[in-house]
């Protein structure tokens, strides 16, 4: 069979099961959109900025558990991924971004258009390839689809210049991919996974952090059963929400610099802690010298890197979480576990006496219960997007999520711009879920370009603007560590966002009276078509607990 | 914490980037390379970085593990507790005026160097060995002047079992 360049490209992403991809066109890739327009197997959609791109491909691998896909071009169209590369290589995200590049003939000739994305994007992709020779075109991007999504998951980019998209072979599958330097080990040492039983059986004040590992590797189920066997209270990063259901007893709520005060004095005081899939980010450990101090900790990771790179650890177990804790499970039959009356006990004290709260007044409507609201209406069930910053910390700490999978944020870069392309991606990829982007008045101004896509795409997604006309998290730490001088913060100068929504073709509502946040939200949620819902928020509401930066996770300021 | 110094042998795919995947992971996570020095094996795709860092001992584990995690590094072979052969290569050049020529050539026959361009007032010394024997020849040609050196990073192999 003779196939171009481009037109094998479209093959091997169908090949991968995928059938929607987000791009935007150029020179270098012309002659792929010239033949995505003559066929109808792969779904595009077209973006309005590269980097939504990518953070549509992010949430939609994240939505759907597969692999997300973005195509750009050269020169501007690829130096514009790299913030979404970042933040999908930060949390660990399979995405595969192919990026067209100039004729082979002119690289390194500072051609029109030409970057070095492979130089540029090295150290924030799980590796790169710039294809010169079409022979090795279906290889390439079968393993690049490989590398993207076995292992510790991560972005993979693709360079493509136009001359081998346009140039025509006898296609021939490659066939399976086998990497002699690539083998990530999912199975677990058994010896380990034995001590992870005795140690369980002998602790007194046991604790479950969970991580994004987890939910990759798709092993809620198995570390709920864990706790639940074992009588053990978990908790989780950011990345990791969803991994056990927040309505369960056992939950503690988030751990970290916006922890729940239960939640970072379990770690505090816990003489156990089994980490599974989790990096011991800073923002979770604050300072790393009085972070569990009395833990013995058990960490799962199938990355060896993450083990003994920030907290040493006493029981190191490389692979994947799921296997691991399947393999823990088992080794736990019939055995038996102390119910841990006395710790469970001192936990709910701590959340009976130090709950997360704030006080909804009759005036002016709190960000907090928004949320709350949110939740109570769509009875946890809608994928959840976020911006970045208190809107982002909120949505954490008072949406419940019960199910993996339904929590998108860009934790690791904290990307400010993220949520609303990541809704549409995630709506491409879930067409029946409710998909919500919880936005900060500042971040959606970063992305707002999107609100084209989403309409012309016609995949209706809600946003939820928590508009405290700040730059809200800066000014938070200003207001805490900056004796109040609120430089660059004020963001009063705003544009009107329902008229902005309806300039687009989308509704706007806007609400600011506490007694119709609830209607206002119901209405929103129950229009056809993409709603933007605005809420005017308290100003000066900030979030707690707050850890400030360097403390122990113990230190908490309270409201 | 005290530092110690480790030579790693690294198998690699012979392909353009690779060294500067691995330079650029040096760089972005700060750690140091003291030497190094790459070149082709007897198989066609595979070449060999020899190289020599200095750091903690906790910084070499996380050194080899992201070395590992790179897709093009095939195998890391940490030689510092190994049976191993090492050599440098050192082009030095050294003022060699006529009444010091007599124990420039004695030093260079008591180190097995070679003298490999000679002119009026200069010497050229190629010096094979390993790193002490670089820095012992060094010092004592200090004092007639040297006037430059090239020398190479340390090359390595482990040394076959059952010698
Ligand atoms: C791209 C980017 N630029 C800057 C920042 C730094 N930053 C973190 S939170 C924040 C404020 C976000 O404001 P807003 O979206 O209104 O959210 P709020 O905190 O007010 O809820 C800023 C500027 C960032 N995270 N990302
Ligand atoms: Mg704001």
């Amino acid at each position: 069979m003779k196939l171009t360049g481009a037109q094998i490209l479209i093959k091997m992403i169908r090949e991968e099961g995928i059938d929607t991809i987000f791009g935007y066109p150029g020179g270098a890739v012309i002659d792929i959109y010239d033949t995505l327009a003559k066929q109808n197997d792969l779904k595009h959609i077209l973006v309005r900025h590269e980097q939504g791109a990518v953070h549509a491909a992010d949430a939609y691998a994240r939505a759907n558990k597969s692999v997300g896909v973005a195509l750009v071009t050269s020169g501007p169209g690829a130096t514009n991924t790299v913030t979404g590369i970042a933040s999908a290589y930060c949390d660990s995200i399979p995405v595969v971004i192919f990026t067209g590049q100039v004729p082979t003939a002119l690289i390194g000739n500072d051609a029109f258009q030409e970057v070095d994305i492979v130089g540029i994007t090295r150290p924030c992709t799980k590796h790169n390839y710039l294809v010169k020779d079409i022979n090795k075109l279906a290889s390439v991007i079968k393993e690049a689809f490989h590398l993207a999504s076995s292992g510790r998951p991560g972005p993979v980019l693709v360079d493509l210049p136009k001359n081998v998209m346009q140039t025509e072979i006898d296609f021939k599958n490659p066939g399976k991919v086998s990497l002699k330097s690539y083998k990530p080990n999912y199975k677990p040492n058994k010896k380990q996974l034995n001590r992870v039983v005795e140690l369980i059986q002998k602790a007194k004040r046991p604790v479950i952090f969970a991580g994004g590992g987890v939910i990759l590797s798709q092993a809620s189920k198995q570390l709920t059963s864990l706790a639940k066997i074992a009588n053990i209270p978990v908790t989780a990063s950011l990345m990791g929400l969803g991994a056990f259901p927040g309505s369960n007893p056992l939950w503690l709520g988030m751990l970290g610099m916006h922890g729940t005060y239960r939640a970072n004095m379990s770690i505090g005081n816990c003489d156990l802690m089994i980490a599974a899939g989790v990096r011991f980010d800073d923002r979770v450990t604050g300072n790393i010298e009085k972070f569990a101090p009395h833990a013995k900790i058990i960490q799962i990771d199938i990355d060896p890197t993450s083990i003994h790179k920030n907290i040493k650890v006493q029981c190191p177990i490389v692979g994947d979480c799921k296997t691991a804790l399947k393999g823990i499970l088992q080794l736990m039959e019939n055995k038996i576990f102390n119910e841990n009356a006395t710790w469970l006990d001192q936990i709910k004290a701590w959340k009976d006496t130090t709950p997360l709260r704030y006080d909804q007044g009759k005036k002016i409507i709190k960000p907090q219960f928004v949320i709350e609201k949110l939740y109570d209406l769509t009875k946890g069930n809608a994928i959840i997007t976020t911006e970045v910053g208190q809107n982002q910390m909120w949505a954490a700490q008072y949406y419940h999520f019960n199910k993996p999978n339904h929590f998108i944020t860009s934790g690791g870069l904290g990307a400010m711009g993220f949520g609303l392309p990541a809704a549409i991606g995630a709506k491409a990829a879930c067409p029946d879920k409710l998909v919500v982007d919880i936005a900060g008045d500042g971040s959606i101004q970063m992305n707002i370009q999107e609100l084209m896509t989403a309409i012309e795409s016609k995949i209706d997604v809600k946003i939820v603007i928590l508009n405290n006309q700040y730059l809200g998290m800066v000014r938070q730490w200003q207001e805490l560590f900056y004796d109040k001088v609120y430089s660059s913060t004020d963001m009063a100068n705003a544009p009107d966002f329902v008229k902005l929504a309806e300039a687009y073709g989308a509704k706007g509502f806007r609400c600011d009276r506490p007694d119709e946040v609830e209607s206002t939200l119901s209405k929103g949620l129950n229009s056809k078509g993409t709603i933007v819902m605005e809420f005017m928020v308290d100003r000066e509401e900030s979030v707690y607990p707050m850890v400030p930066a360097g403390e122990a996770i113990t230190e908490m300021l309270l409201v | 914490m005290k530092t110690n110094r480790y030579l790693l042998s690294i198998l690699v795919d012979d392909e353009p980037g690779v060294l500067s995947r691995i330079a650029g992971l040096f760089s972005s996570r700060a750690f140091n390379i003291d030497s190094l020095s790459v070149a082709n094996t007897t198989e066609p795709e595979i070449s060999r970085i020899t190289m020599v860092t200095k750091c903690e001992p906790h910084i070499i584990e996380q050194i080899k593990k992201q070395l590992n995690k790179l897709i093009n590094v095939i195998t890391v072979n940490d030689l510092t507790d190994k049976k191993y052969v090492q050599r440098q290569l050192a082009l030095i050049k050294v003022n060699a005026q006529p009444e010091k020529r007599a124990e420039i050539l004695r030093i260079v026959d008591i180190f097995r160097c070679k003298i490999v361009d000679v002119g009026l007032f200069h010497y050229t010394i190629e010096m094979s060995g390993n790193s002490d024997k670089h820095d012992a020849i060094i010092s004592l040609l200090t004092p007639m002047g040297i006037i430059e050196i090239a020398s190479t990073g340390t090359i390595a192999l482990a040394r076959e079992n059952g010698r």
